[in-house]
């Protein structure tokens, strides 16, 4: 195991694994989010409450779900690569902030659009909401402090810290619907024991959350090839694999 | 469901279809920004390369 864990701090190794693990995370990525998005729209009964308001949860859920997942894996990598001084941390790092970004966007802006017919307003400042914003706030910080040093190891250092002093947000927005009076209605998908969804509406959610993870994981590795390709360019290695 | 009735979601069609939307666009962007990402330092890697040729010779 530890073979393997040491193997993923090699750029070359990296580079071409991403390659190989890429198209298969897409693929079902894709199967897995068209299941969803059929049987969701298509199938699912709507909701006693919400009606078919509620399928705005099939896209929301997994943004959120998404937002906190690279935000936590950006923050565990930044770590990796600030204690270990492995550069490999650095650029899994750097390639999870964007996306992460633009899932957080998606989650509010698609919670947004669920609020005004639910709770009559697009805004209102509750805990998650609050909280989630500031996350936005953390992934472009993060992003913006990288850019900002000349000197890429200095950035990469920065973020880091960033990154894992913010990731103390990861649960206050997990459990702020617990901790506090919200508008937000609690976890959905962790109550499933309980039955809180019928199966009818519970399988596309689930299906929606395993090809986002599926899709996070493909665009990822896109990315780390690219930012290997950048922080290694003056390496003997991508002369010959570009060069080839 | 008829296909009326899909398309207006009970009355919400004006919350779903733009969140699906929106959220769809977030997907193409990803993989849009991530390709650009990877062609752009491809290219500055080439460059490298041939900077690299040139002093060789």
């Amino acid at each position: 195991m530890w073979t393997w864990f040491y193997r993923l701090a090699s750029p070359p190794y990296v580079y071409r694994v991403a390659a190989v693990w890429m198209p298969w995370l897409l693929g079902g990525a894709a199967f897995a989010i068209g299941y969803g998005v059929i049987d969701g729209l298509g199938f699912a009964p709507p909701d006693y409450q919400q009606g078919d308001a509620f399928r705005i949860i099939y896209v929301h859920a997994p943004c959120a779900w998404l937002s906190l997942f690279a935000y936590t894996t950006m923050a565990v990598a930044g770590a990796i690569g600030l204690i270990w001084r492995i550069k490999m941390g650095h650029a899994v790092a750097a390639a999870s902030a964007p996306i992460g970004a633009s899932f957080t966007l998606g989650a509010l802006v698609t919670g947004s659009l669920w609020g005004r017919p639910m709770w009559g307003t697009y805004w209102a400042w509750d805990p998650r909401l609050t909280s989630e914003l500031i996350l936005l706030f953390l992934y472009v910080g993060v992003m913006a402090l990288r850019s900002a040093f000349d000197d890429a190891n200095r950035g990469d250092r920065a973020a880091a810290l960033l990154a894992i002093v913010g990731v103390v947000n990861v649960p206050i927005i997990h459990f702020s619907v617990v901790w506090w009076n919200s508008l937000h209605q609690g976890a959905t998908v962790a109550k499933f024991g309980k039955s809180e969804m019928p199966g009818s509406m519970l399988w596309p959610l689930l299906a929606m959350l395993l090809g986002f993870m599926l899709f996070y994981g493909a665009v990822l590795c896109i990315r780390l090839r690219g930012e290997v390709l950048n922080r290694e360019r003056q390496s003997a290695w991508v002369r010959e694999a570009i060069g080839s | 469901m008829n296909s009326g009735g899909f398309w207006a979601m009970g009355g919400y069609a004006r919350f779903v279809w733009p969140c699906f939307v929106f959220v769809g666009g977030v997907l193409a962007w990803n993989l849009w920004a991530a390709w650009r990402s990877v062609a752009l330092a491809r290219l500055r890697a080439n460059r490298a390369l041939a900077m690299a040729t040139l002093d060789r010779s």
